[in-house]
């Protein structure tokens, strides 16, 4: 199970107990829910990309012609080699790039209340685009810049306007969430890598995207910190948030996503379920995209009937001990 | 043999930020001798004092930070406390995390020359090192590029060019892979191992990438708490799963099969590359089919 990652090595569970409420019942998607009457069944796409072309200053051309739907929901890992694409797309979901050609419409968008429907983001700003769609950037401190992390998690929330009662709750329940309280009076600049890409998280998760755009998240991070992080984007996609993951960390895509999208020379290569992807190792291979170790040897050993498609170090066990034994 | 690098109970805290605030220990007490040409990687979590520990190599801990230090490190036969920085970078050169950073040249060629030309050295000797850095990493039909325009991988190649033209003797990787594509990073590992194998030289390098350590290091050192955990063979540091989960750090994904193995079926087995886990395992299992297609 792609939803089962990293096996026995997991960090400690999430309570649930803390988790089932968080979201404002006036803004978020509990409204989505409620008003478009069949969200909570994650139909239909959220974001709509229809034969987008961009363009650096006209010169380099990134993405030559993507056409892609992502259903609303979905846990979506982006890969590919550098300048392939990646970053340039995600961008386009919240509005820091506009397409040079076709488009991309967003659901969700446009009203306070939050729409059903799909929406061209042509016309939208970053700031309108931000209640729907977040982004935490690569590098932490492209985005932080408060004097205090309680103030870096309450900057989002307030910009969207909303009251004073309910940006304060926000705050308190993203600290308790991300386990920052500790840190909540504490200039973010004066902590160590790690907590600031925790804090970078915190503060789009308090401003309750329904999509979530994580670019590269655990670079820098070591193991722990990165179960850690990517334990509680698991939690987001549990709850429903639609997580986009760009990534080269090829254990995090095969422990953590339902999806791939490969991109290579600013087109899709493949866009599938992350088992089918990295069971078409010829497809992959032409990026240079390797697979996780254990997902290579199973590889290796198909003709002593390993399946193809192994994704964990349980996974591996488990069929292996199925295997005809010799002798 | 007198050991490349020697470190005797390294004791460092770095300044306080204000005077009521208390010193902070990061390196607690580290022993760590390195035996020339060895390639010795170097893991822990975040906040340890891995980068600490290299700037302690090349005497920047404590000449140029300041902070309270004990203990002794001796690198190329020179003791950190008693030899000025620029002596000591002459024999130890450090490659960092973003080589973006270090960059401030026109052209990869007068990247790499800043160092030797700073040296005050005659034209005809830095052309010599010149040349020879750039081929070591195999850049030198890019000489005459800017250096922001080059891939990730090969900008970190100029970042280690421009460090071997001061002609260390050690070479110290703060997770030089870090921020690149795996393309970038076998571009990297692929001249770190040349300059190992090819000219002998002795390589420290911190790195989280545990499949990659396995396959590069005589031997790993982990730290933890500002000490030495453990100091082995990669095999033997990698076969202590539940100790390396502890303080938080991965192991190959082949290591953690041996162990999954290990503790259900009573075997003994130890496995740091996709090859010991394959020769170990398809001995005892009857083949069914063709390869159809393979990594």
């Amino acid at each position: 199970m792609a939803g089962e990652p990293f096996d026995k090595l997991r960090t400690e569970p999430f309570d649930p107990s803390t988790l089932r409420q968080p979201f404002d019942p006036a803004q978020g998607r509990a409204q989505d829910t409620a008003s478009s009457g069949h969200r909570s069944l994650r139909t239909g796409p959220c974001i709509v990309v229809q034969d987008l072309w961009y363009s650096y200053g006209g010169e380099v051309t990134a993405l030559r012609g993507i056409d892609l739907e992502i259903e609303d929901g979905d846990y979506v890992a982006v890969i590919g080699q550098n300048g392939s694409g990646k970053t340039t797309l995600v961008k386009h979901f919240n509005g820091l790039l506009k397409p040079t050609r076709g488009r991309v419409l967003v659901r969700g968008l446009g009203d306070r209340e939050g729409s059903p429907l799909l929406r061209d983001t042509a016309g939208l700003t970053v700031g309108q685009l931000a209640q729907t769609v977040g982004y935490v950037f690569q590098n932490p401190d492209h985005q932080i810049f408060c004097s205090t992390t309680r103030e870096e998690l309450a900057f989002g929330p307030r910009n969207l306007g909303l009251p004073v009662a309910e940006v304060r709750r926000r705050v308190e329940e993203a600290l308790a969430r991300f386990d920052l309280e500790q840190y909540a009076d504490r200039p973010p600049a004066v902590l160590g890598y790690g907590l600031r890409r925790k804090i970078g998280v915190a503060a789009v998760y308090s401003m309750r995207p329904g999509i979530f755009i994580l670019d590269e998240p655990t670079t820098g991070l070591d193991w722990r910190s990165t179960i850690e992080l990517m334990e509680l984007i698991g939690e987001m996609h549990r709850h429903g948030h639609t997580i986009l993951l760009v990534t080269h960390d090829m254990k995090l895509v095969t422990g953590f996503s339902q999806k791939s999208l490969v991109l290579r020379e600013g087109k899709v290569l493949v866009y599938d379920d992350t088992r089918t992807v990295f069971k078409h190792s010829e497809v992959l291979r032409d990026t240079q995209i390797e697979p996780p170790q254990i997902t290579a040897l199973a590889k290796r050993m198909a003709p002593y009937g390993m399946p193809d498609d192994v994704l964990s170090v349980e996974e591996f066990y488990a069929a292996y001990c199925g295997l005809v034994v010799r002798g | 043999m007198t050991p490349e690098i020697s470190i005797h109970d390294l004791h460092f805290s770095y300044p306080a930020l204000s005077p009521d605030d208390e010193p902070n220990p990061v390196l607690r007490g580290i022993h760590l001798e390195v035996e020339r040409g060895e390639f010795v990687s170097i893991m822990g979590p975040t906040g340890v004092g891995k980068t600490t520990l290299c700037l302690a190599l090349n005497g920047i801990v404590p000449q140029s930070t300041g902070g309270t230090i004990r203990g002794e490190v001796v690198v190329a036969g020179l003791n950190t406390r008693r030899h000025p920085v620029p002596e000591l970078a002459a024999r130890v050169g450090i490659v960092f995390q973003d080589p973006e950073s270090q960059f401030f040249n026109m052209t990869v060629e007068d990247e790499v020359a800043f160092g030797p030309e700073s040296l005050g050295l005659d034209p005809r000797e830095i052309r010599e090192r010149v040349d020879w850095a750039l081929m070591m990493v195999g850049m030198s039909q890019h000489r005459h590029r800017s250096p922001f325009q080059l891939s990730g991988g090969e900008k970190q190649r100029v970042a280690i060019a421009a460090i071997l033209a001061m002609t260390p003797r050690i070479l110290v990787f703060d997770e030089p892979t870090s921020g690149l594509d795996p393309i970038g990073k076998a571009e990297v590992f692929r001249v770190v191992r040349e300059l190992k194998q090819r000219d002998g030289m002795t390589i420290v390098m911190v790195e989280q990438e545990s499949e990659k350590i396995a396959e590069f290091s005589d031997r790993v050192v982990v730290l933890r708490d500002g000490k030495v955990a453990l100091v082995d063979t990669p095999d033997r540091v990698f076969a202590q799963v539940e100790l390396m989960r502890e303080i938080g750090l991965a192991v190959p994904q082949v290591s953690e099969l041996a162990h999954l193995f290990n503790t259900r079926r009573n075997t003994s087995y130890t496995f740091t590359s996709l090859e010991d886990a394959y020769r170990a395992l398809v001995p005892s299992v009857e083949p069914v089919g063709e390869v159809a297609y393979g990594w």
